[in-house]
């Protein structure tokens, strides 16, 4: 049975009303501008971009602001809109060898070349709340030095010289693109890439640290971590020629990992790769992790039925759009699913009230 | 040689339409508002249009290819009267910022290219420069110098 219920406009334009009023505040407080967020809470920016998987720093900030803060309404805002994009093509791939690098580390090596530069990073801070910041302290300019304008190398590039670490596979093939078909399992590594990339930092985080915990342990050392600038390049078909169409910020986690070796592999370090979009080292070293825990069939590894190997599992609730439409729509109005379990619940009472009845009867 | 300098052209169309798509609209926009004759009119071949393009990563930074995620991008190509037609790609979803870009495409293949490239390209280029060698200043003075405080056989 299906019943159209209609009535509740009146309710639900005055909730978007209030809510309207509450976004703004207390009136005698400031209105924050799209640029101040976007400026000013620039992490919360990158992860919306992220997780929304669309590259637009104002239209993330306009999200934000619209979302009252609340990041999973920010990211399902550009979801949105990102759908009324029409595609006009695919970029070449980003090469990060060649990032303008604001940070690069590296857990492996102490001296490597390019140098340890930790930019601009909560790494080393203590964790005490600044008052300085509430009293509106004016920043003072960052220290410079010698400016090194040398794209830094790859780590992995030092291991794979001497054959240490697992080639990287070249390949031109194009690459599966989960927004355009859905998601087939068993899913290859670039479409897992492509989930991990946009999928929620919390939960990836939390299976990334399974892994750590023991469940489908993989020995991990950040080989590197790098953010910074990246231009990106599109072939122009009515050019003829491949131009440059932006350049985006990212950050880059590789990962290093122990390998025992296998029948037909020497003993060597595997690789697990992180790439996101903005700052958000988190999310990469957390990508890392997960993309190397769900390679084990690949490398030969045992399945010991970790949550973290099972591709299934964890590509398809990493999704935090996904998942809080799911979760969420079970808020709304179920009033006759409801009214038929209740219906059912009755009778079932009855007949069972019906039986004892029986019983005492025959007793 | 007629193929040679026809790669440096490309070549060189190809760092300008970069360097345009790359502009902050609103420097673009300052720079083109001094020219004096000031932008040409211009018919449109193709009205700005903002869609998506699929940033691709390559698994290890140098292996098989990946989907990232979209930016947004606004194109749009336009003829002037004299025939020349300008294209642009640039970041973003400003509808001027590409047109302007367009015309200056356009431009840069005729006889204005020279001026043009002063007055526009070359400021641009060079703010753009300034900008990465700061933000690259600023790395280089959180780079570690590791020294050794003591060691243990003495």
């Amino acid at each position: 049975m299906y019943v159209a219920v209609k009535g509740g406009e009146r309710a639900i334009d005055n909730a978007h009303g209030w809510l309207a009023e509450e976004r703004r505040g207390d009136r005698d407080v400031a209105e924050l501008s799209v640029a101040q967020i976007r400026e000013q809470m620039a992490l919360a920016v990158n992860r919306v971009m992220a997780e929304g998987s669309l590259y637009d720093p104002d239209l993330a900030a306009l999200a934000i602001k619209q979302a009252r803060g609340d990041l999973i309404e920010a990211i399902f805002l550009i979801r949105a809109y990102r759908t009324t994009l029409p595609r006009i093509g695919a970029s070449r791939p980003v090469d990060t060898g060649a990032m303008r690098c604001d940070r690069r580390i590296s857990a492996t090596f102490k001296d490597a070349p390019g140098g340890q530069v930790l930019g601009p990073t909560f790494d080393y801070t203590h964790r005490l709340l600044d008052f300085l910041l509430e009293a509106g302290a004016e920043v003072p300019e960052a220290e410079t030095d010698e400016a090194d304008m040398v794209p830094k190398p790859r780590i992995t590039e030092y291991l794979g010289r001497d054959g240490l670490i697992e080639a990287e596979a070249d390949s031109d093939a194009e690459p599966p693109d989960m927004t355009r078909a859905p998601m087939a399992y068993p899913a290859d590594r670039a479409l897992r890439l492509q989930a991990l990339t946009r999928g929620d930092e919390g939960f990836v985080l939390g299976m990334a640290y399974s892994t750590q915990r023991g469940y489908g342990r993989n020995h991990p050392f950040v080989g590197e971590l790098r953010i910074g600038a990246v231009p990106v390049e599109m072939e122009v078909p009515e050019l003829g020629f491949a131009i440059e169409i932006g350049e985006v910020v990212l950050t880059e986690c590789e990962s290093v990992n122990q390998f025992a070796g296998s029948k037909t592999e020497p003993a060597q370090f595997t690789r697990g790769y992180g790439l996101v979009f903005g700052q958000t080292e988190r999310k990469a070293i957390s990508m890392a992790l997960c993309d190397r825990a769900l390679r084990w069939e690949e490398l030969g590894e045992e399945n010991v039925g970790a949550p973290a190997q099972d591709a299934e599992f964890v590509l398809s609730h990493a999704d935090n759009i996904q998942a809080t439409g799911f979760l969420e729509h079970i808020k709304l109005p179920h009033y006759v699913d409801f009214q038929s379990e209740l219906e059912l619940v009755r009778k079932l009472r009855r007949e069972a009230g019906a039986a004892d009845a029986h019983a005492e009867a025959a007793e | 040689m007629a193929q040679d300098s026809e790669a440096e052209a490309t070549e060189s169309r190809r760092g300008w339409m970069g360097l345009l798509a790359r502009a902050a609209p609103e420097a673009l926009a300052a720079r083109v508002e001094a020219l004096d004759p000031p932008l040409p009119e211009a018919e449109w071949l193709r009205v700005p249009q903002t869609g998506g393009v699929m940033v691709r990563g390559q698994m290890g930074g140098t292996g098989a290819p990946f989907n990232l995620g979209e930016m947004t991008v606004t194109r749009c190509a336009l003829r002037l009267t004299d025939g020349t037609v300008g294209h642009a790609y640039v970041q973003g979803r400003d509808r001027a910022h590409a047109r302007t870009a367009a015309l200056v495409d356009a431009l840069m293949q005729g006889e204005r290219a020279a001026e043009l490239r002063s007055a526009v390209l070359d400021p641009l280029d060079a703010a753009e420069t300034a900008a990465h060698r700061d933000r690259a200043a600023k790395a280089a003075a959180t780079r570690v110098d590791f020294f050794t405080m003591a060691r243990g056989e003495d």
